[in-house]
């Protein structure tokens, strides 16, 4: 009986903050807060050899020819152009609506075609594409401006008008199949 | 200067610190959950290029990473570029190739999340693209289509 009257002896807390301390620092030091960004690609199928390729009536003034040589220069539509001047030329190619003939119908019918020599450097092929990106991002920012008065990234990304605005304007990038240049 | 004896007197309240335990568990425990305790050895150089449109991917874990880039020791593995899986250097084909690894990596997963498995390849800006290019046959031979052209976010650089 007289045991059960004894009082437990209060734990002192204090040296908790310690080693809390502690083991915050050891997983300060140990973290990596590497975040996984880069430029989203969706390939093309591998095509079947049993099954001929098929013929696809492209009209040439829907495609936007890009080429990036092993000299990391660039051409389009076969005249050589800075990269800064890239982003604009493909927005007026996506957004020509039929007004101008050698660009595109419509911007559902407009096609950037891709293509690079094997010995282009990544550095290069990466900014040729992130510029393309960025037209078709600055293409849908534009119509979502004019259209719902609301910038694209504010949409709900899920939501009708945002889907809108994306089948406005696909993001038909292609990366030819590998083509050697003498 | 009587104003100023009048303060001198005085104590200052000591501080209450017994919250301190709590504030500290909780940036423990945010670390604790950020925190990715094993990461590969890195065996090459992986600069990569800074763009400005980059995308966050947001399901780590249904990232597998291909890294392409001159190797660190110069010595042992010369200076051409190479590729690496996981801890391991491999090649485009064959047994330690893109496709053994990107299938052995789809196996880790259930079946109905391996068609949402992105490839990230990261590539030292230096990389000359016909390597990138065999690397993504492999990866079209797989039918592994998403892609993700690993870049830093920033204003490009010339």
């Amino acid at each position: 009986m007289a045991r059960k009257s004894r009082k437990i002896p209060e734990i002192n807390a204090g040296s908790m903050a310690d080693i809390a301390f502690l083991l915050l620092v050891f997983f300060l030091v140990t973290t990596t807060m590497d975040q996984q960004k880069g430029l989203r690609v969706q390939l093309p199928p591998f095509p079947d050899p049993t099954i001929p390729p098929p013929v696809v009536e492209q009209n040439d003034r829907n495609v936007l020819e890009v080429l990036v040589n092993s000299g990391d220069q660039l051409l389009v539509e076969r005249k050589p152009l800075r990269i800064d001047q890239l982003t604009e030329l493909t927005k007026r190619h996506i957004q020509n609506e039929g007004r101008l003939p050698n660009f595109s119908d419509s911007a559902q019918a407009a096609i950037v075609s891709l293509k690079n020599d094997r010995g282009t450097s990544v550095k290069r092929y990466v900014q040729v594409y992130n510029e393309l990106i960025r037209a078709y991002n600055e293409a849908r920012e534009e119509y979502s401006k004019n259209k719902f008065g609301r910038s694209f990234k504010d949409l709900p990304q899920k939501g009708e008008q945002a889907e809108e605005v994306r089948k406005k304007y696909p993001m038909k990038i292609s990366e030819a199949e590998p083509v050697e240049y003498k | 200067m009587s104003k100023f004896k009048k303060n001198k007197g005085r104590e200052l309240p000591a501080i209450n610190t017994s919250a301190l335990p709590d504030i500290v568990f909780m940036l423990l425990f945010f670390f604790m959950v950020a925190t990715k305790m094993r990461d590969p050895t890195v065996l090459v150089k992986t600069a990569l290029p800074v763009v400005s449109e980059v995308e966050k991917i947001e399901k780590k874990s249904w990232v597998n990473h291909i890294l392409v880039g001159p190797p660190i020791n110069k010595e042992k593995s010369g200076t051409a570029p190479r590729i690496q899986f996981d801890d391991k250097f491999g090649t485009v084909e064959g047994a330690t190739g893109v496709q053994a690894y990107i299938i052995l990596k789809k196996n880790e997963h259930p079946e109905a999340i391996r068609d949402y498995l992105t490839t990230a390849i990261k590539a030292d800006k230096s990389v000359k693209m016909g390597m990138i290019q065999d690397i993504k046959q492999e990866l079209r031979k797989i039918n592994s289509l998403k892609l993700l052209y690993s870049a830093s976010e920033g204003e490009v650089d010339e």
